[in-house]
């Protein structure tokens, strides 16, 4: 990985090996630190030990990745094997809040809630086969290069830029602000500082080696990350008795919660608590939801399909072939990750709940529960409370508040595993969070440096000057995102699925049209991004401050719904209005399609 | 790689694009048909899961990543029968 071309060769041949160690290196450092706790090592100092040990690990990684060319910098240089192409992106993917928050949404949010589930991995069917073996064809280094090409002129350049840093913006300063919260929980440091520390940490794995560098620390971190939920769940599993692998065995769990749920009632709590809440939608009951879980679905797996930080990833295969078998390893990573979250969530809920396990504390009398020593933990910060708000002494479902989030972080105390494994699960979220944001501080940068800089401001600039802005650019934005990250603006920055939203409002047809259909132009594509970006942005602005009502139940993390058709609709009939792309447009859309041969725009561009 | 006639391409394109249209109606069926009817198909039990509840958390998901392990292993038939390598 070092600068010279047989070091990189070498590298490159020994890529199995290379993270072989190191997966091997992490479960020694885990077992070090099971060994320090039995010896009676502090909460705190396993906690400082995970997330040094990572973090120092991906700062060698970034080190060793620095790059001066703009190959290498863009799109690694086009030589990442599909496999790890896979892993990085399944790292990019997943956030901070797939990691920290989806299991706990499952919980507490039942049937709609699921949307995310089938919509955060359906979505690579579409950018399977839609998507990414024909943008690779076209040797694109940035989303907005692709539009721009195709399409042709400036102005659709910039509606796509201006798309692509709204969506990945949006949905940054919520990974930044995940970062922050586990260093400063971790390291007891204020919120406001780990958010910068955290920051250095993600400038670490990609100022110097720019998609190189964030390619090869994705790998490290979805390692650390995918261990880091399994190996809880599967524990856990095993020591309660619901089997080895408890993920094709809990469908009893799933009709024992629904009998509990009846037994206690889901009321709401007598008295609500501020930033907690209690169970009140039933873990299965798709009973007339099916338009919120589906509508949900499909703005995520359209988002999936248009959200720039993904699909670039797909620029950096050594082929077309490549890149569609890294799709197919991409989802297969993640799938392990997102098949688990229901199943964690399920095995929490029944051991607060069934009063056959020890762990239970509903109907439990009150003096008890607020005395276990996880209760007192999650307490004392605010994330959890128990209330016995109707005075009969025993903790009712509508009486036990938790947050959401907390769902993953609590669950190893809940089931009283050691800290060592609270420690691994803080090295994950970190993992997950710290390489999303790389991900996307690097396409927005990217496509500012790259598209509107070279391409549209100064086209004469020399590579060491493209690279300088691209830096420069990274470090601004960063410092920007980390900043709205320490407001604690947090009714704004919780919404992830509106980066989605963003993204298939804006892009999703453009992209899929102007590989397509040939007969898509430039005055298409404009009011297409255009129309769709704002119609989307429009109804959240009314729908989100109350001034409308919502249509049809389409609420303001739906808003793709309307986003995507007006695009549609804009794109399909300003390109009939106006004149066919010229016949060197068309021979390129033809071109794409054919897999072989020289890709369309040069190999450094 | 040798050219490909203009009637070779379009042949290709036509089994590339006939297996998009395939996998497009797959991915409608299992991501958005199937989720949707999860009330009505509850009622069959599957693995001890209620079938509904099993699609929306497994079942589709692990027809996505079949999906497209063989959509990738047919359309690599085709561009091999066009010959076209990179």
């Amino acid at each position: 990985m070092a600068n010279t071309s047989s070091g990189r060769a070498s590298f490159l041949d020994n890529l199995g090996k290379v993270y072989a160690v190191y997966t091997l290196g992490f479960l020694v450092f885990f077992a070090l630190m099971a060994l320090f706790e039995k010896l009676g090592g502090s909460a705190q100092a396993i906690g400082i030990g995970f997330l040094l040990f990572t973090i120092a690990i991906y700062a060698i990684i970034g080190w060793l990745s620095r790059t001066a060319q703009v190959d290498a910098y863009y799109v690694a240089g086009r030589e990442v094997p599909a496999l790890y192409n896979g892993m990085a992106t399944a790292a990019d993917w997943m956030s901070g809040a797939s990691f920290v928050a989806l299991a706990g949404g499952v919980y507490f949010g039942g049937y709609p809630y699921l949307g995310f589930i089938v919509g955060w991995t359906g979505g690579y069917v579409l950018v399977n086969s839609l998507m990414a073996p024909y943008l690779r064809k076209f040797g694109c280094y940035t989303v907005p290069d692709f539009i721009g090409t195709r399409f042709g002129g400036n102005t659709a350049r910039l509606m796509a830029v201006i798309v692509l840093v709204v969506a990945s913006f949006t949905y940054v300063t919520a990974q930044i602000n995940a970062t922050g919260t586990i260093a400063a929980q971790t390291l007891g440091v204020p919120f406001e500082f780990g958010v910068w520390l955290g920051l250095l940490g993600i400038f670490i794995c990609s100022m110097l080696g720019g998609m190189r560098g964030v390619t090869w620390t994705q790998v490290a971190q979805y390692i650390v990350l995918i261990i880091a939920y399994l190996v809880p769940i599967i524990w856990m599993s095993n020591k309660q008795g619901f089997g080895i692998i408890p993920h094709f065995s809990y469908g009893e769990a799933i009709q024992r919660i629904a009998e509990l749920e009846a037994q206690y009632g889901l009321e709401p709590a007598l008295e609500a608590i501020k930033g907690v809440s209690v169970l009140v939608t039933p873990q299965n009951a798709p009973e007339g939801k099916a338009w919120a879980m589906v509508s949900l679905a499909i703005c995520m797996m359209a988002g999936t399909a248009s959200l720039p930080h993904i699909l670039m990833r797909y620029f950096t295969t050594p082929s077309v072939r490549s890149a569609r078998r890294s799709v197919g390893w991409s989802l297969l990573f993640i799938f392990f990750l997102y098949f688990s979250a229901p199943a964690l969530a399920t095995l929490s809920k029944l051991q607060l709940l069934d009063p056959n396990l020890a762990t239970s504390v509903i109907g439990k009398a009150f003096a008890d529960v607020s005395n276990l020593e996880w209760v007192k933990h999650w307490s004392s910060v605010g994330m959890l409370a128990v209330a016995d708000q109707n005075g009969d002494g025993i903790v009712q479902l509508n009486e036990f508040f938790m947050r959401p989030d907390i769902v993953v972080l609590a669950t190893p105390e809940i089931a009283g595993l050691p800290y060592v494994i609270s420690g691994l699960v803080a090295a994950g979220g970190l993992a997950a969070a710290m390489s999303t944001a790389d991900g996307l501080l690097l396409a927005i940068a990217n496509a500012l440096s790259h598209d509107l800089y070279y391409k549209m401001i100064d086209p004469k600039a020399d590579t060491r000057r493209r690279l300088t802005v691209a830096r420069v650019l990274l470090l601004f934005i960063g410092a920007a995102g980390a900043f709205i990250a320490s407001l604690k603006l947090t009714g704004i920055l919780g919404a992830v699925a509106w980066a989605f939203d963003f993204a298939c409002s804006g892009l999703f047809f453009p992209l899929v049209l102007g590989i397509w259909w040939k007969r898509a132009n430039a005055a298409g594509a404009i009011a297409g991004m255009a129309g769709g970006f704002l119609a989307g942005t429009w109804y959240l602005y009314m729908v989100y401050n109350g001034l409308m009502d919502p249509w049809w139940g389409i609420d303001h993390i739906r808003f793709g719904i309307i986003g995507m058709p007006v695009s549609l609709i804009a794109m399909v009939v300003v390109s009939l209005l106006t004149p066919a792309p010229d016949a060197e447009t068309q021979a390129m859309v033809d071109e794409v399609r054919i897999p072989g041969g020289k890709t369309i725009l040069a190999a450094t561009h | 790689m040798a050219e490909l006639s203009v009637e070779a391409r379009e042949r290709h394109w036509a089994k590339t694009r006939n297996l998009t249209i395939v996998v497009l109606v797959l991915w409608v069926v299992f991501a958005i048909i199937i989720p949707a009817m999860a009330g009505s198909l509850n009622s069959i039990a599957f693995l001890g899961f209620p079938l509904g509840y099993y699609m929306c958390v497994q079942g589709s998901l692990i027809a996505f990543v079949a999906m497209i392990w063989i959509q990738n292993w047919r359309q690599d038939q085709i561009d091999d029968e066009f010959g076209i390598e990179e």
